[in-house]
C-alpha cells in the first residue's frame, strides 16, 4: 500500500482559505491538517511530518503594513519553543528536503516577501513583490491563465490553460530590475500569465486584473517544488464553482484540483 | 522623543492610492490636480535604539522592491503642499498596533505601558498653492474631524531637516477614577436636565421611575449594607440608560399603541412586537406542526433554524445608521464586524459563512445644499462601501447577497444594514448547541480587544435622532483581526467545552452583555478594574458601558477557568476573569473593592416602564397620473436601466470577496460574461455536501409614501421571489425583518407621530398577514426608530423602511436555477398576472409621479406559484428564472437578455391581465409574485401541465440575434433594441463608483 501523503495548511492570524485550502488536498489524495500557528510555535506540531505545505489566502495582519509584510515578519522572526530555530529555519530545512510548497494570494506575498520566492541561486534577498493593483481596488474576478509548460514547477506539469478567480487588492507582481525579470523567464519561473480570450497573455486591464509585469500571476523556484500564485485553485474543484456552471457544459472536476493533484502525484512518486 | 518612520514609493512606482485620490477630488470636489502622491507615516512612542528603528523601517516597514523610507527626515520633495493625516486621541489604529506587533517580533521586548506607534498618511498635491483649498481637500474629502486631525504644510514650510514634527495622539487623562453620587429627588426639569446632558436618552416618565425606587426604604436599606446609600451613582444611572435604551429595549415595538383606523375604530395593540411578530412566529410554527424547523427565535443573538440532521444555520441582520452618518467607513466596518459577534456568540457559537448587506442612500450625485453635519452622500456610499469591503473581505467571510436602494431622504440618516449566516452542530458534547445557560459560580470573562472610551454611549445616541450634539466618542473603527483571532480561538474552546454560555459585547458593553448573560443565574458582581484598558484614566461607569470593539463575554466554570485562559494566551488573544455569576438578585459593579453599582436585576431588566403611543391611519389623498403613452418605449426603458434604483452595482460587487470559503454556488454576478444581476445566492456551507443554503431579500420603501401595509407585503413577496427564482425552497424558508423608521411618537419635535405610528402598525399587520399565509416563520430581527435628522429648522425623515431577508434551503445545489437566458430557441414564459399597478413604481417615479395604484400582493396563488415552481426545478426544466421587480417586466426582459447574451423576441399581447392596460404600463408595471422562466421547447408540455391551473403564458423566444424585440398590442413594433445598447444604459451609472 502506498503511504499517505500529508499535507499541512496554517491557520491563524488572518488566514482564511485554510478549510477549502485542506480540502482541496484531501480530494487530491492527501491527508490534510489545519494547524493554527500557536502548534508550530509552542513545538507540538512539527513541520517536518508533512511533506506539502500549504500556505493559504487571507489578510495576515490585515496586511496593515502591506500585504504579509508583518506575518514575514514574525515567520522570520518568532521562535519556536524549545527549539533554537525560528519557525523561517524550520520552513528552510522543509524546502531543502525537497518537500513542496504552495503559497495562494496571500501566501504568495509571504512567500515572496520573505524572499523564499524566486530565490534564484539560493538567493533569498527579496527580489520581486506583490503591491497595490493598479485599479487601486480590492477585486473578485475570474481570469484566464497561460501556462508556461517549460516551467519546472511540479503542480502545474501537462497543464496548458486555466481558468481561476483572484480575490485581492494587492496582486500588482512587479520586479526589483529587469534582469531579474530576464532571469525569471530564462528559467521559466513565470509558471503562471492573465490572459486573454485566445489565451494569450496580456497587459490589458481587466483580463489582467491588476496591472501585473508580463502579466505574471505565479512564479515557482527553480526546483519547481516551490510555487506562489495569486489566482485561487482552491476556489475550482467541482463545476458548481464556475462562475457560468448554470449553462456551460463541464467535467464534474474543477481545473483548481489539477495542481493539488500534481502535487500529490509528485509526492508519491519523489518523496515517498 | 518620539520617531518618525515615513515611507514612500521609489521613483516610477506607480502611486495607485494617489491616483485614486486624484480622481475622488476631481469627483467629489470638482478640483483637477496634476498629481498626488502618499506617503505613510509611523510615529514611534516608545524607547528604542536607532538600530531597531532602522530596523523595522527596512524591515516590516517598508517593501525593499518599491518603496523607500527616511527616519525623523522628510520624504516629501517635488510637491506644492502637504496634508499629513493622523488619528486623534483614542481612535482605534489598526495599522499603528499591528507596526507595534511587527517591532516587538524584531527586538523581543514588549512595549511597555505607554509606549505605542501611531500612523498617519501624508498626501504630497502638485498644483495646489491655495491653503484654503487644502483646508478644504482636508476637511471635505481626505479626513473626517470627527476621528482625525491634520496639519497643512506648503513646500516652503517644510522643515528640510525635520519635516513634519512629530505629535502623538496618547489619550491623556489626568483625572483619578471616581464615583459621583447622584441626589435625585429633584424637579422634573432637574431630572430632565440630567438626562439630556448626560446623553442618556431617558424620558420623564423614566426618569421618575428611577427617582422611586432609590427613595424606596427598603432599597435603601439594602444599600446601606454595601456601602451605598439614597443616591445613584453614575455607574448606575449609566447602566439603566443603556438598559432602557430604544436600541437595547425596543420600547416602541413594546409600548401599548391606540391604533385608530381609517373608519375610526379603536384597537389597543399591547406590543407590536409580542401581538405581529411573536404572534406570526408561533401560529406558523403551529401551522407547520411536526414539520417546524425553527430550532431557536428571538431569545438570543440571532435566530437559528435546521439545516440537515447534523447541522443548523444561524441568520441575523443588523442596522449601523447613525454611526455611518458620522464615520460613514467606521460606522460600517463596524456594523459587519458587530453583526458577526452576533452569529459566533448565538448558541455555543458558530461559524460564520456568509454576509449580506443592503445599504439605502441618497444619489452620490446629490447636487442640492447639505444641511450641516450632513456628509455629501457620495462620501457616505464610498466610506461605507469600503468599510464593508474590509469587515468582509479581511474577517474572510464571503460577502452574497445584498443591494442599494435610493431615496433623496436618506441623505438625513443612511441605513447600512448588515446581516451573517453562520453554521453550528446541532448537538455539541451531547447537548442541542442552539442552547445556553449560565451556572451560579461561572467567572465571567471577557475576551478579544480592550476597553478604551470608543463607542460610549452609542446605545443611547442611536436612540435619538442626528442632531448638533451627536457624540464623537459613538465613533468607532472595528478591527478585523483582533476578532478573527478571537474567532479562531473561541470555536476551539467551544469544542474543548471550556465554557458554559457567551455574549457579544455590541450596544451598552459589558453593562449589557453581563446584565443580560445574568438573567440565568439571577445576579453577577463584577470588578470593573480588572478589565483591561486600552490606556489609563477611564472612569468606572465608562469601563461598564465602553463599546470597544472585537469583545466576547463567556461564562467559565471555575475548573476551565486556567485551560480557557492559557488556550486564548496561546493563541495570542486577550481573556480576563472580572468576576462571578451569582443569584444574589443584584447587579452588582465593584471598583477596587468597593461598591460601585447595586440595583435589583428585576429592576434593571423590567423596570422601564412601557410607552402608550397614539396611532391614527388616514390614507392620503393620491391620484393616478394622466399622462400620455411615450412614443418611445425603447427610450423610457434604458431610461429605466439607469436609474439609481435599477442599474448594474458591479463596481461594488466586485469589491466584496464573494467566493472565499468556496461555497458560493449562485454568485451575485452571473451570465455570460459574468455581470448579471443575480436574484439571490446559494452558498454550500458544507464542503464535502451539495445541501446549499438560500439567501435573499425584499425591501421596497418607494410604496411606503402610498401605503406601508402594501409595502410590508410588497418585500415580503419580494424577498420569497428572489428566493424561489434560484430554486429555494418555498417550505424550508424563514425570515427577518428589520424596521427602520423615522420617530413615530407624536411630540412637537414630530407633530406627525400619529400617522407614522399607524404606518408602522400597519406594516406589522402586513408582517403577521403575509408571513402566516406564506408559513414563513420570522426568527429574529431589529428596529432602528429614530432615522431623522434635526438640526435647526431643517427636518429629513427617511421613508418608512423595512428590509425583509429570507434564508432557507436548496436539498440540492445543482439544481439551482440562474437569471441569465441560456440558449436560442428556448420559450419565455411570465408566470403571474399583471395589473395596472404602478403606484410607487421606478416608472411613474421616471415621469416624477407617484400615483395610487400601489400592488398588492395575492398570496395564496403566489405560495401555489412557488411551490410549482419549486417542482419544475427539481425536475431540472428551468433554463433560466428571473424575478420581477423595480422597472417591471421590461427592465426583467432586458436584464435577462443581456446577462445571458442572446436576443428575445416578445409578444405584449401574450400577456395575461385582468383589464385592458396600455403597453407602457404591461411594461412596467411592477405587480408582485411574477417571474420571468425560459425553458427548453421539449419542457413546455410538461411545463404547462404543472402551470395548468395558473396564470402561465408564453410570451415569446429566446432570439440569436443581439436585439431585444417587444411587439405591441396591435402587433406593431414597440422597442428593437440592441443588447449592448441596453447593457450600456444599465451598467454606465455607477461604473466609475
Amino acid at each position: 500500500m502506498a503511504k499517505t501523503v500529508k499535507a499541512i495548511v496554517i491557520s491563524g492570524n488572518g488566514t482564511n482559505c485554510e478549510r477549502e485550502v485542506a480540502h482541496a488536498c484531501r480530494l487530491a489524495g492527501a491527508e490534510a491538517d489545519i494547524v493554527h500557528i500557536s502548534e508550530l510555535l509552542t513545538g507540538r506540531v512539527d513541520l517536518n511530518d508533512y511533506h506539502f505545505l500549504n500556505l493559504a489566502g487571507g489578510f495576515l495582519d490585515g496586511d496593515d503594513l502591506g500585504s504579509a509584510k508583518a506575518g514575514a515578519n514574525r515567520l522570520l522572526h518568532a521562535q519556536v519553543t524549545g527549539s533554537a530555530d525560528s519557525l523561517a529555519t524550520q520552513l528552510q530545512h522543509f524546502i531543502a528536503a525537497g518537500k513542496l510548497v504552495m503559497g495562494v494570494c496571500n501566501g504568495f506575498q509571504l512567500l515572496v516577501k520573505m524572499g523564499l520566492l524566486p530565490a534564484i541561486d539560493g538567493n533569498i534577498q527579496q527580489t520581486c513583490t506583490l503591491t497595490h493593483n493598479d485599479s487601486g481596488r480590492f477585486e473578485d474576478r475570474w481570469c484566464r491563465l497561460k501556462v508556461d509548460s517549460a516551467s519546472p514547477c511540479v503542480f502545474t506539469q501537462g497543464l496548458e490553460n486555466l481558468y481561476l478567480p483572484v480575490r485581492h487588492g494587492e496582486g500588482k507582481f512587479v520586479t526589483t530590475d529587469v534582469n531579474t525579470l530576464q532571469q525569471l523567464e530564462n528559467h521559466h519561473l513565470t509558471v503562471m500569465k492573465y490572459a486573454d480570450q485566445q489565451f494569450q497573455p496580456t497587459l490589458n486591464y481587466p483580463e489582467n486584473p491588476n496591472g501585473s509585469l508580463a502579466a505574471i500571476a505565479g512564479i515557482c523556484d527553480q526546483t519547481g517544488r516551490l510555487f506562489g500564485l495569486m489566482p485561487h485553485p482552491e476556489a475550482y474543484i467541482h463545476r458548481t464553482h464556475h462562475p457560468r456552471w448554470t449553462r456551460e457544459d463541464l467535467p464534474e472536476e474543477g481545473m483548481g484540483l489539477w495542481l493539488y493533484q500534481n502535487a500529490v502525484n509528485f509526492i508519491q512518486q519523489e518523496l515517498l | 522623543m518620539a520617531w518618525r518612520i515615513v515611507v514612500g514609493l521609489k521613483k516610477d512606482v506607480k502611486d495607485a492610492r494617489g491616483e485614486q485620490i486624484k480622481r475622488q477630488i476631481k469627483n467629489h470636489l470638482n478640483i483637477d490636480l496634476p498629481a498626488v502622491r502618499t506617503l505613510d507615516v509611523y510615529t514611534l512612542d516608545a524607547v528604542l535604539s536607532a538600530a531597531e528603528v532602522e530596523l523595522a523601517a527596512a524591515g516590516p516597514f517598508s517593501d525593499p522592491v518599491i518603496q523607500e523610507y527616511a527616519i525623523n527626515h522628510p520624504l516629501a520633495n517635488a510637491f506644492d503642499m502637504l496634508i499629513e493625516v493622523g488619528f486623534r486621541p483614542g481612535v482605534t489604529d489598526n495599522t499603528g498596533r499591528t507596526a507595534k506587533e511587527a517591532i516587538q517580533y524584531l527586538t523581543g521586548r514588549p512595549f511597555t505601558t505607554g509606549e505605542a506607534v501611531y500612523t498617519s498618511t501624508q498626501y504630497l498635491f502638485s498644483g495646489l498653492t491655495d491653503k484654503s483649498m487644502a483646508e478644504k481637500i482636508a476637511s471635505d474629502f481626505l479626513a473626517n474631524g470627527l476621528i482625525q486631525h491634520w496639519t497643512i504644510l506648503s513646500a516652503d514650510e517644510l522643515d528640510p531637516q525635520v519635516g513634519v514634527p512629530a505629535t502623538v495622539p496618547k489619550v491623556v487623562s489626568d483625572k483619578a477614577p471616581t464615583v459621583r453620587t447622584l441626589n435625585l429627588q429633584l424637579s422634573d426639569q432637574e431630572l430632565l436636565d440630567i438626562s439630556r446632558q448626560g446623553m442618556l436618552a431617558l424620558n420623564l416618565e423614566e426618569m421618575h421611575k428611577i427617582k422611586d425606587y432609590i427613595a424606596n426604604p427598603h432599597v435603601v436599606f439594602e444599600r446601606l449594607k454595601v456601602g451605598l446609600g439614597d443616591g445613584l451613582t453614575d455607574v448606575e444611572l449609566e447602566a439603566l440608560a443603556q438598559s432602557w435604551s430604544e436600541h437595547c429595549k425596543h420600547k416602541i415595538f413594546a409600548a401599548k399603541i391606540e391604533y385608530e383606523d381609517e373608519a375610526g375604530n379603536l384597537q389597543l395593540i399591547d406590543s407590536l412586537f409580542k401581538t405581529y411578530i411573536v404572534g406570526a412566529t408561533a401560529k406558523v410554527r403551529e401551522n407547520l406542526g411536526a414539520a417546524d424547523f425553527c430550532l431557536s427565535v428571538f431569545k438570543d443573538n440571532a435566530g437559528v433554524i435546521e439545516f440537515n440532521d447534523d447541522w443548523s444555520v444561524v441568520f441575523k441582520v443588523e442596522t449601523h445608521n447613525s454611526p455611518s452618518a458620522l464615520d460613514p467607513y467606521g460606522g460600517a466596518l463596524t456594523g459587519i464586524v458587530g453583526v458577526n459577534r452576533d452569529g459566533v456568540g448565538t448558541g455555543m457559537g458558530a461559524r460564520l459563512i456568509f454576509n449580506t448587506d443592503v445599504f439605502c442612500f441618497a444619489s452620490p450625485f446629490f447636487k442640492k445644499e447639505l444641511p450641516p453635519r450632513l456628509l455629501h452622500p457620495r462620501r457616505i456610499f464610498e466610506g461605507v462601501v469600503e468599510g464593508v469591503e474590509h469587515g468582509g473581505n479581511k474577517s474572510g467571510i464571503p460577502t452574497i447577497n445584498g443591494s442599494i436602494v435610493f431615496d433623496e431622504r436618506y441623505a438625513g440618516k443612511p441605513l447600512v444594514y448588515c446581516g451573517t449566516a453562520a453554521l453550528m452542530p446541532r448537538l455539541l458534547h451531547g447537548k442541542p448547541s442552539h442552547d445556553k445557560m449560565v451556572l451560579v459560580g461561572d467567572h465571567i470573562v471577557m475576551t478579544g480587544g480592550r476597553i478604551g472610551k470608543d463607542g460610549i454611549h452609542g446605545a443611547t445616541f442611536s436612540s435619538e435622532e442626528l442632531h448638533e450634539g451627536s457624540p464623537v466618542t459613538a465613533v468607532q473603527i472595528g478591527d478585523p483581526i483582533t476578532q478573527r483571532k478571537m474567532f479562531d480561538f473561541l470555536l476551539i474552546a467551544r469544542d474543548r467545552g471550556l465554557y458554559n454560555s457567551l455574549t457579544d459585547n455590541g450596544a451598552g458593553g459589558l453593562s449589557s452583555s453581563v446584565g443580560e448573560m445574568a438573567e440565568d443565574t439571577g445576579g453577577f458582581e463584577l470588578h470593573l478594574d480588572r478589565a483591561p484598558l486600552k490606556y489609563p484614566g477611564l472612569q468606572p461607569w465608562e469601563i461598564l458601558i465602553s463599546e470597544a470593539q472585537e469583545r466576547m463575554t463567556l461564562a467559565v466554570p471555575e475548573e476551565k477557568l486556567e485551560a480557557f485562559i492559557s488556550l486564548a494566551t496561546e493563541m495570542d488573544v486577550e481573556a480576563t476573569d472580572l468576576g462571578i455569576f451569582t443569584d444574589s438578585g443584584y447587579f452588582h459593579c465593584l471598583y477596587e473593592g468597593k461598591t460601585v453599582s447595586y440595583l435589583g436585576m428585576d429592576f434593571v431588566h423590567e423596570g422601564v416602564p412601557q410607552l402608550v403611543i397614539p396611532a391614527k391611519w388616514q390614507p392620503k389623498e393620491l391620484s393616478e397620473p394622466d399622462f400620455a403613452q411615450p412614443e418611445d418605449l425603447a427610450n423610457e426603458l434604458k431610461q429605466l436601466l439607469s436609474r439609481l434604483n435599477i442599474c448594474s452595482k458591479e463596481s461594488v460587487v466586485r469589491r466584496y470577496d464573494h467566493e472565499v470559503q468556496a461555497g458560493t454556488v449562485i454568485k451575485p454576478l452571473v451570465g455570460v460574461v459574468n455581470d448579471g444581476p443575480s436574484d439571490a445566492a446559494v452558498f454550500r456551507p458544507l464542503l464535502d455536501s451539495f445541501e446549499g443554503v438560500v439567501v435573499a431579500h425584499g425591501i421596497c420603501p418607494n410604496y411606503s409614501d402610498i401605503d406601508t401595509y402594501h409595502m410590508m407585503a410588497c418585500a415580503i413577496d419580494e424577498g420569497l421571489r428572489n428566493y424561489v427564482s434560484v430554486g429555494g425552497d418555498i417550505d424550508h424558508v424563514a425570515g427577518l425583518d428589520n424596521f427602520c423608521w423615522c420617530d413615530p411618537v407624536e411630540s412637537e419635535k414630530t407633530p406627525d407621530g400619529r400617522h407614522k405610528a399607524a404606518q408602522l402598525v400597519r406594516a406589522n399587520q402586513a408582517l403577521y398577514d403575509y408571513c402566516v399565509a406564506y408559513g414563513v416563520p420570522l426568527i429574529s430581527g431589529k428596529d432602528s426608530m429614530k432615522n431623522d435628522y434635526q438640526i435647526g429648522g431643517n427636518k429629513i425623515s427617511i421613508p418608512p423602511t423595512v428590509l425583509f431577508s429570507v434564508i432557507g434551503k436548496i436539498a440540492d445545489a445543482r439544481k439551482a436555477v440562474s437569471m441569465d437566458v441560456k440558449r436560442p430557441g428556448d420559450l419565455v414564459y411570465l408566470l403571474g398576472l399583471t395589473a395596472d399597478e404602478l403606484g410607487g413604481s421606478e416608472y411613474y417615479a421616471q415621469h416624477d409621479e407617484l400615483g395610487s395604484q400601489v400592488p398588492q400582493v395575492n398570496a395564496a396563488q403566489a405560495l401555489l406559484r412557488y411551490r410549482t415552481l419549486n417542482q419544475a426545478q427539481q425536475q431540472g426544466l428551468i433554463a433560466s428564472c428571473h424575478d420581477l421587480s423595480d422597472g417591471g417586466l421590461g427592465v426583467a426582459l432586458a436584464e435577462s437578455a443581456f446577462a445571458g447574451g442572446f436576443g428575445m423576441q416578445i409578444d405584449l399581447s401574450l400577456v395575461d391581465t385582468n383589464t385592458a392596460i396600455r403597453e407602457d404600463k404591461l411594461l412596467f408595471s411592477e405587480s408582485q409574485s411574477r417571474l420571468l422562466v425560459t425553458i427548453h421547447p421539449e419542457h413546455n408540455k410538461t411545463f404547462e401541465e404543472m402551470f395548468v391551473t395558473q396564470s402561465c403564458h408564453c410570451i415569446g423566444q429566446v432570439v440569436d440575434n443581439g436585439d431585444l424585440i417587444i411587439n405591441g398590442l396591435q402587433g406593431q413594433s414597440l422597442i428593437q433594441q440592441s443588447l449592448e445598447q441596453l447593457k450600456q444604459a444599465w451598467q454606465a451609472p455607477l461604473r466609475e463608483m
